[in-house]
Parts: C-alpha cells; structure tokens; sequence
C-alpha cells in the first residue's frame, strides 16, 4: 500500500494550469523531496493534499483511502499534518499554547467551552514533551512574539508533530534559516521516525538532499522527473531546469 | 500581596459596590441608569465576543437584541404571561442567530460586517414597516414587569437587583467561555483561520456556536431592555443601536472582559447624565471616542494597564499623572 497516491491531479486558475495531470506514489516511511524552480506549483500540489483547495479532477488516496473529496480539517483527523513556507503561527500566544492549540485540534476536548484550558494537565505535559523533542520546551512559556526566527521554524514543525501525523508535509522547512539553525531542523527531521511518511518541499539542496530518499521534480505544474535521489541529481534534465548549468 | 490576590480582592470589591449600590446611591434615577449600563454591558460583552474574540465585526447584532424584544412584547400583547414571553423570546433570538450565521459566516472581514449591516436594515424594516405584526413607529407597550418567585420587579432597585443578577450571570459565563478550550479556538480561528482548519478544527461551527452564545446572550439584554422601558420599537433595532454597542466594545477594549462593560458605561453615563448638562452630549461622546482610539488605540482598559505598567516603571513623579488617568478601571475591577 502507498502512503500518498496521487493520480492524475489538475488544478486550473482561470487560464493558468498551475497542477497539470500530477500523479505520483509515495511508498509508507519514505523521504519523498518535491522541487522545482519558483512557481513550479509546489505549495499549490500541498494545497490539494491537504484540502486547503480542490482540485479540477484527479484522485488523491491516503494510505488507500480516496480523500478527494474529504475537508482539509478531516485530512488531519486521517494523519495528515503540515507546516507552512510563511510561519503560520498564533503570535500572541506562548510557545506551548500554540502546540497546546496543534494537540486540541485532534482531541474532542476542543469542543469543550466549561473547563479551564490553563488546567488541563495532561494536555500541558504533552505539549510539554513534544517541545522537548524538539528542544523547545526550555523557552515553553515565551510569547512567540519574542521568539527568533528560528526558533519560530521549528515551533512550526513541532505543531505537525504533536500531532503524530502517518503522513507529513513539509513546505521549505529551512527557508530563511542560518547555517547553524539549518543544522538544528536537519537534526530534527533526520530525528522523525520511520513510520511518518515524509514529503517535504525545499530549495536548500545542501540540507534537503541529505534527508530525500526520492526526488520528484515538477516545472510548470507538471512531474519531469522523478526517481531516486543519485538518479534525479544526475538528470540531464534536472540540470537545465533546476540547478542551473 | 501577589497579582493574583490583588484581582480576588478588586473583584470582590467590585461586587460589593454593585451589590450595595440602591443603598448608598440613593436616588432611583441614578438606579436607573446603572441598571442601564448593565443592559448595555450584556450587550456589549456580547458582541464582545464576536468582535474581539472571533475577530468578527458585527454591524447588525441590535437585531438580536430586538427580535427577542419584539418576541416577547407580542407574546405579552397577545394576553401570554411572563414566562411563555420569555421562553418565546429566547427560542426566537436563537432561531434568528442561527439564520444570521449562516448568512454572516459567509464571508469574514468587512464581508461579514456588510452582512450583519443588511441583516439589521432588513429587521429594521420589518419593525418599521411591518405595521400590521410590529406596530410600526407607535412600537409596543409592555403593561408589566415579571414577578419571578413572587418578587415584583416594578420598582427601580428591585429591577436593578434582577439586571445585576443577569449581568454577573452573562459576565461568569463568557469569563468560563474565554478560557476554555472552545475559547482557545475560538481565538485560533481569529489569528490563523487556515491553520486551524489545517489543525482539524471546524472553523466555520465554531464560529457558528460563537454566534448562536453571542445571540444567546443579545437577546437577554434586549428583554432586560424591554422589561427596564416596558416598551419597544424601530429605534431599538436601528444602526444606531448597532454602531453603540461596537463603540462600546471598541472604545472598553475588545478581546477583554472588563472593556466592553466600561464601554457601555461611557456611553451610558454620556447619553443620560452628561446629556442633562450639555446640550451637545453627543460631541463631547465624539471627542472621548476620538480621544481614546488616539491616545488607547486597543480600548480604555487594555490601555490603561499599558500606561499603568508604564507609569509604575517610569518614574514616581510622573506616577501621579498615570495614576488618575488609569484610577476608573483600577478601582472598578
């Protein structure tokens, strides 16, 4: 069974075919890295796995299931979690209540309006532990607004996280980050076990390479190439589209 | 003495004040006029909630605070007691917040606003126009006030107790409300709509609930309303009484719970007492606003406490000035 099918996937803005019949197979566990040249419709193919649009045909299956047609907020239910090329971020709140916010998203206490948020221990020590995974949890109570940068990027990854997703999306993890904050999310995402299926899109094929098992390269909303990390590297293709004689 | 205990005192202080106020305050005028401020205050805090913590700027929400009004007012006039009015009234506020949802939460922004401001045009109409069910601009006469348990509310401290037991009611509930998870999302869905839904929240049935609470709460101000005038009408459902209640939100402090019940009492107090010296009241209510949305662009009352911890910090000197300007909200905690 695959992690995530996608299977002849359009998407059109007006005369603008930013997704143009993408089909792909990302295998339960594997490092699957999307590239591309700006504009490529990168973020837009993380858009319609998620839900956040819909696409004008294709079929989009999770672990097997056709979540076409399923609400973005429903694909999180079914373990699909994201992070975002602009930090997506509850600036007001504390580091820990923004992941506090991550766990509450699958948990039925959401609904509840009579208990007191601040008092839900258990919710608490979890947030608690996610942000120790990712070496947070020592700046827990900091207001994001007096966070750095980096710090931010990784919050934004620690939110997917806590919520234990089989599939992760993440959109330029590194963007933005200096060398040493660089080697801080490397860590962590060389720390994510295996049973998260992992599709990450990134510029920064230093970091990037390292962490991709596979490569898919899109150019104008359409699949190039597509195979192993060596095999993509070595494309002709690639070459001319991507890295740049 | 901690922060903590310094916020248990005030408010208990603060409810002694209020508790004993038809005591000390004497004349049934100035009763009156609190009770006032506390309908306007439920109201206030209502939209409160959609204002400052769903981030949806309603222009419409008189119309909740009216319908259940006109609700009941017709119940009454059709020789119903109290209680039919009441049930009625409240039933037909949340049959309306539900509608007014899902027309409003079509759009977000000034979408919403645009929404919510047609919504009230309309019901503005039907009580203006509508002779034949609304009494048009003759509005109606409600002959009573309840009784409930046998405790007349005709008199101005009786209705003042009732009000002020509806109000601390109305002030538990959102205070609970805020703080809860629900709350917490609810303010998710204020800052990051799209990651919520991301997150596997509902944004739009948790903006929805927010509304139908809001409405909830909008239209048990409207009835004190009615009950307080025993009378209502197409003034009560205009623009007017729309824009007065988001001023009230807006120049308190939205997103907070104390703002909008300071709002309220401004506006209040304005209308009434200073109305009663000034014949251009409502100049001096347009410079206060300008005044605060210039010098405390988030509200009164999360502006007062930045210049109190300013104030506290800076020197003792300058102290005294911070002090009074912050003295209102301090003492009424």
């Amino acid at each position: 069974m695959t992690a995530l099918e996608i299977d002849g996937l359009s998407k059109a803005f007006g005369g603008l075919r930013v997704t143009r019949n993408v089909s792909l197979a990302v295998a339960p566990g594997e490092r699957r890295l999307l590239i591309g040249p700006n504009g490529a419709g990168k973020t837009t193919l993380f858009n319609l796995i998620t839900g956040e649009l819909t696409p004008d045909s294709g079929k989009i299956r999770l672990f097997g299931r056709d979540i076409t047609a399923a609400p973005c907020r429903r694909r999180a239910h079914l373990g699909m979690a994201r992070t975002y090329q602009i930090i997506t971020l509850f600036a007001r709140d504390t580091i820990v209540r923004n992941i506090m916010l991550a766990l509450l998203g699958l948990s039925p206490l959401r609904w509840n309006a009579l208990r007191d948020l601040g008092s839900q221990r258990a919710l608490v020590a979890e947030a608690r532990a996610v942000l120790a995974r990712v070496g947070l949890v020592h700046i827990a109570e900091r207001p994001l607004g007096e966070t750095s940068y980096g710090e931010r990027r990784r919050v934004e990854i620690a939110m997917a996280l806590a919520q234990n997703p089989k599939l992760l999306l993440l959109d330029e993890p590194f963007a933005g980050l200096s060398v040493d904050e660089r080697r801080d999310v490397q860590k962590l995402l060389l720390g994510i076990p295996r049973e998260v299926t992992v599709v990450m899109i990134e510029h920064n094929m230093d970091v990037a390479l390292e962490l991709a098992d596979r490569i898919t390269l899109l150019h104008f909303g359409e699949v190039i190439v597509e195979g192993t990390r060596a095999a993509v590297v070595a494309d002709p293709r690639t070459r001319e589209v991507y890295l740049g004689a | 003495m901690s922060r903590r205990n310094a916020h248990y005192l005030a408010r208990a202080l603060t409810i002694a004040v209020l508790l004993s106020l038809p005591m000390w305050i004497g004349n049934s005028y100035y009763i009156n006029i609190a009770s006032q401020i506390l309908i306007w205050a439920v109201l206030a805090l209502a939209l409160n909630l959609l204002v400052g913590y769903a981030g949806l700027t309603s222009l419409g929400h008189a119309s909740l605070f009216a319908i259940g009004g006109y609700a009941a007012a017709m119940v009454l006039a059709a020789g119903h007691g109290h209680v039919l009015a009441v049930l009625v009234a409240l039933i037909v506020t949340l049959l309306a917040s539900a509608v007014f949802a899902v027309l409003a939460l079509r759009a977000t922004g000034i979408g919403f606003l645009m929404i919510t401001l047609a919504i009230g045009q309309i019901l503005w109409g039907i009580a203006y126009r509508w002779a034949s069910l609304t009494n048009g601009d003759n509005g109606i006469s409600v002959s009573s006030r309840p009784a409930p348990f046998g405790l007349s509310l005709a008199a101005a401290p009786a209705f003042y107790y009732a009000t002020l037991l509806v109000f601390l009611l109305a002030v538990a509930s959102m205070a609970v409300f805020v703080r809860s998870p629900f709350g917490a999302s609810l303010v998710g869905t204020r800052d990051q709509a799209r990651r919520m839904t991301a997150l596997g929240y509902n944004v739009w049935l948790i903006r929805f609930l927010t509304i139908l609470f809001s409405g909830f709460w909008s239209g048990v101000a409207g009835l004190l309303f009615i009950y307080y005038n025993q009378f209502i009408s197409p003034q009560v459902v205009a623009l007017t009484t729309s824009a007065e209640a988001l001023l009230m939100v807006i120049s308190g402090g939205s997103g907070t719970l104390l703002g909008p019940i300071f709002g309220a009492a401004i506006v209040v107090v304005m209308k009434n007492v200073v109305s009663a010296y000034i014949e251009r009241w409502n100049l001096v209510l347009g410079i206060i606003f300008i005044l605060i949305i210039s010098f405390m662009p988030e509200g009164l009352v999360p502006g007062s406490v930045r210049l109190w911890r300013a104030g506290w910090q800076a020197l003792r000197g300058k102290g005294a000035v911070t002090a009074r300007a912050t003295g209102a909200p301090e003492a009424s905690r």
